[in-house]
């Protein structure tokens, strides 16, 4: 019978000469991610002193990464709990609903009528990527609008998803902060009905954020246009230290009656990274319509990953949920975006007092984990090959890594970069400026053409 | 005035007075005339508009309720019937005797020592944690197999087992556009929706035959040969979902033959490996043939039901290929579809399976619980066919509860037998026939018996 023949193992039963080809002989090596390539050329760095100011992850005053008290505390009362099928549906609703109240606000009509669809999602990247097919799905001929520039992996997400997407002015490179007017011209002329991606605070990668007037204006356009505003929320809390304050722009869009959507994001404010925990909610027009959107959106993620993993959901309903550990993160919050605006403010008097003669004021305009520097890409590469600095190529400048300790140091080789880039000599005038010997006496003392005109007590 | 109101929201469809604006005292005419003169071109702000128009209406207005999950719907069901009789035997979850969810003590354990270590909560790389996926691959295909020696196998941590076949679904769909996965007919649900969010399209090979409540092997071997080459072909590494109907390990060898002749690349879903015989070595065997026969595989792996993991999402996805430098390649491939997926995968699931696998206590404590929970199965389908042959004076032969293995059985029930099941006995369990043994325990089996019997003669 047929078994018999085929009980030869092994033995090939066909000629052709191609069957020994790899079949992945076609996929080309893919391009790094950025961001993630900065991490990476900077754990391959040996030198000692080296800093990271790639990725947007919080370090504390020493540099570590820190894991907050309120997720500890949660963790006590979660951690050890092991998790079942039919806890987890109730804690993930759970998790949506405190989410919405979070960026909606307690008392928000939405909450109390129960206008949204939401569900737990991969953070925020998950959070988008759903939208995004979502959107592809019921709106297939539309587009997205990023500002420019945006968070590279922004499209991505929607590439992936099959959506199109075009850019609004943002980020206006002389000022360094927001062009407003061109950024309202753009939103005029895009076409009735399109999809806008906007980022309600601390933006990411510039640190520049509308006024609260400049947001009412931009609801009030989006209304006229019949926009759908989808917001990104990375960073509630990480651009004034205050969650509500933060969620300002949103709440102008609420009153003004929009039904936006919205990825929530609690890596960064929560320090809950590697757990990918967000929440994606989009507003209806009653209970009914967001009970059919939310099957919509299940449905989407139960073919992409299932569902989000319970741990971190677990997490974040219990610090939102339990009013002590809350206030506790709120605290932990405000000193995490306190320690950044400081490292803002010493980080350019160390510049100023450098006498460089360029103008560092963004430093301190900007808002949140990010500060867009102005550098070139050349500075940026100069930057990596001889200090071990490592930021993004197009100069975003990560302010959680600086720390007290590094702060000199970063702003000695900022301004190194950007005076012999601009052909300007380096005034002695820094004897009396303390150097921080520990850190980077070994590299300067070895870059004699470098270090020639830096005072240094080595 | 109200007219002019309601033209400058243009393209608002539904544009009434809305109560509670008013109220708010939001209407301002004294801003219209502005209006006229583009003021938004000029830098200063002129102080809101106010809308006067109602919420916009929902961009979404349309949209209506998604099908409802046949598997998960079953469970709802289920809850909402206060039989005392009641059994619910559609999820695929695993429950003791007690019929209560199962928590492994390894897991337990390991639980307790990451919340003792209290490590940090950084991002963990793309393709997962290091230690994850160095384990993961040792325990598919063998710390000694020369594809993980010769580092011919990328591996990436995935979200369970649907998050890894989506990874290896986009793969498919971005570097063999328009190649065919053919899937066995039946297989499990979501497999026909992942492909087709993927935009990878499918087709049906011949597996359960209703006759013999047995494998078509004939038939299976034919639509295999029938494809086109180069065809991908979805395969159940052990304990198949829906059916608990695995090939044997002759079958194993034509049907790795037939692939090799047509050139189609195999590809194992492994959503129970220590599941189907108890051992996690035996239940890899036949991924492990396939390797050893120097083809290319691709393989997804979960840990949602060895583990009891279901929560958590811990699976991966491994390509075996040709060289270290194609599997370098194809990893970065794996990397960049993840990216924007969900960026990077979560941690904690990944740390629960690299402690227990990687120490050789807690694996020996692993195996152990495996062949419980495997064992306790066993011995409810010996009763299950105990009590069905001792009751049923028909003759029929239920011989096929003892030969199908894993969590599942397919009963060989029909639509309408099955809602009899339900409807009359209160057995909850999917309209295909499919009954999860690991919500059985033994003291039900003679109930579960009668009502099966009673469903095949008397229900047509």
């Amino acid at each position: 019978m047929i078994i018999s023949r085929f009980l030869r193992r092994g033995i090939s039963t066909s000629t052709s000469p191609t069957r020994r080809r790899s079949w992945w002989d076609h996929v080309t090596p893919a391009l790094k991610d950025p961001i993630n390539a900065v991490t990476d050329a900077f754990l391959a760095d040996p030198c000692p002193y080296k800093i990271n100011l790639g990725v947007g992850a919080y370090r504390d005053d020493e540099g570590k990464p820190v894991v907050l008290q309120c997720v500890r505390e949660a963790e006590g009362k979660t951690g050890a709990t092991n998790f079942l099928e039919s806890t987890s549906t109730a804690i993930s609703s759970k998790l949506v609903e405190e989410s919405a109240k979070l960026i909606y606000g307690e008392d928000s009509d939405v909450i109390k009528e129960r206008r949204f669809a939401g569900i737990p999602a991969l953070s925020g990247t998950g959070a988008c990527r759903i939208f995004a097919e979502f959107q592809k799905q019921f709106y297939p001929g539309s587009t997205i609008y990023f500002p420019d520039p945006t968070w590279s992996n922004h499209r991505n997400i929607w590439g992936d998803a099959h959506v199109p997407d075009r850019t609004f002015h943002y980020y206006h490179p002389d000022s360094k902060g927001l062009n407003f007017v061109a950024l309202m011209d753009d939103v005029k002329n895009a076409p009735d009905g399109s999809f806008f991606l906007l980022q309600p605070c601390a933006h990411n990668p510039t640190g520049v954020d509308p006024t609260d007037e400049q947001w009412l204006e931009i609801s009030s356009l989006f209304k006229v246009k019949n926009h759908f505003p989808f917001f990104d929320v990375a960073y509630q809390g990480f651009a004034s230290g205050d969650v509500e304050r933060d969620a300002q722009a949103i709440r102008i869009f609420l009153e003004d009656g929009h039904s936006i959507g919205c990825a929530q994001s609690f890596a960064k404010n929560m320090g809950l990274y590697g757990h990918r925990v967000g929440c994606l909610s989009i507003l209806c027009n009653d209970k009914i319509q967001a009970v059919a959107i939310k099957s919509q959106l299940k449905q989407i993620s139960n073919t992409m990953y299932g569902s989000p993993p319970i741990h971190g959901i677990s997490l974040v309903s219990k610090i939102l949920s339990n009013p002590d550990i809350k206030a506790l993160w709120l605290k932990e919050v405000k000193v995490m975006a306190t320690r950044i605006q400081r490292m803002r403010a010493t980080l350019r008097e160390a510049l100023e007092r450098l006498g460089s003669p360029l103008n560092w004021q963004h430093i301190t305009n900007q808002v949140g984990m990010f500060c867009f520097s102005g550098l070139t890409r050349a500075e940026v590469d100069q930057l990596a090959k001889e200090f071990h600095i490592y930021m993004t190529h197009d100069g975003r400048i990560s302010m959680a890594g600086v720390t007290t300790k590094n702060v000199d140091y970063v702003a000695r080789a900022i301004h190194e970069v950007t005076a012999s880039d601009r052909d300007i000599k380096i005034l002695h005038n820094i004897g009396a400026y303390k150097v921080n010997t520990d850190i980077c006496s070994t590299s300067l003392g070895t870059k004699k053409t470098r270090a020639r005109g830096m005072n240094l007590a080595l | 005035m109200a007219s002019t109101l309601l033209s400058l929201a243009s393209a608002t469809p539904s544009a009434s007075l809305c109560f509670h604006e008013i109220n708010k005292g939001k209407l301002n005419l004294g801003c219209i005339n502005k209006e006229k003169t583009n003021p938004f071109i000029k830098a200063k702000s002129f102080g809101r508009v106010s809308m006067v128009v109602a919420s916009n209406v929902s961009h979404f207005e349309g949209i209506t309720m998604a099908p409802p999950d046949p598997i998960l719907g079953v469970s709802e069901a289920f809850k909402a019937d206060d039989h005392e009789l009641k059994l619910n035997l559609g999820v695929g979850a695993y429950r003791t005797e007690e019929l209560q969810p199962y928590v492994l003590d390894v897991v337990k354990k390991v639980n307790k020592l990451l919340l003792e270590k209290g490590e940090n909560l950084e991002y963990l790389p793309i393709e997962g944690l290091a230690a994850f996926n160095k384990v993961t691959a040792e325990l598919l295909f063998g710390a000694d197999n020369p594809v993980i020696k010769q580092q011919r196998v990328a591996t990436v941590q995935g979200l369970s087992g649907t998050g890894s076949l989506r990874l290896a679904a986009a793969l498919i769909e971005r570097y063999f556009p328009g190649e065919k996965v053919l899937i066995s007919s039946p297989t499990w649900g979501n497999h026909k929706n992942i492909f087709n969010d993927a935009r990878v399209p499918w087709s049906e090979y011949r597996y359960y035959d209703p006759k013999t409540v047995g494998l078509d092997f004939e038939g299976m071997i034919a639509d295999i040969k029938a494809a086109p080459e180069g065809s991908f072909i979805l395969l159940h590494g052990c304990a198949h979902n829906p059916t608990g109907i695995d090939p044997t390990p002759e079958q194993w060898g034509v049907i790795a033959d037939v692939i090799q002749e047509k050139n189609h690349i195999p590809f194992f879903d492994i959503a129970y490996q220590g599941f189907a015989s108890g051992s996690l070595d035996t239940d890899a065997a036949s991924v492990r043939m396939f390797v050893a026969r120097g083809m290319e595989v691709i393989a997804a792996q979960s840990y949602s039901k060895n583990l009891g993991l279901y929560a958590e999402r811990i699976g991966a996805i491994n390509v075996v290929c040709s060289s270290p430098e194609a599997a370098a390649r194809v990893k970065s491939q794996l990397k960049r579809i993840a990216r924007p997926m969900y960026s990077n995968p979560p941690v904690h699931g990944a740390r629960i399976v690299a402690n227990i696998v990687g120490d050789s206590a807690l694996f020996k404590e692993w195996n152990a619980e495996m062949e419980m929970m495997a064992g306790r199965i066993k011995n409810v389908r010996h009763k299950l066919f105990d009590s069905l042959s001792s009751k049923d004076k028909s003759g029929k032969d239920w011989s096929f509860v003892l030969k199908q293995i894993g969590m599942f059985s397919f009963t060989g029930l029909n639509k309408a037998q099955c809602d009899n099941m339900t409807n009359k006995w209160h057995v909850y369990m999917t309209k295909d026939g499919r009954i999860s043994l690991a919500g059985l325990s033994l003291a039900k089996c003679e109930y579960l018996a009668d009502a099966i019997i009673d469903s095949y003669h008397n229900v047509s």
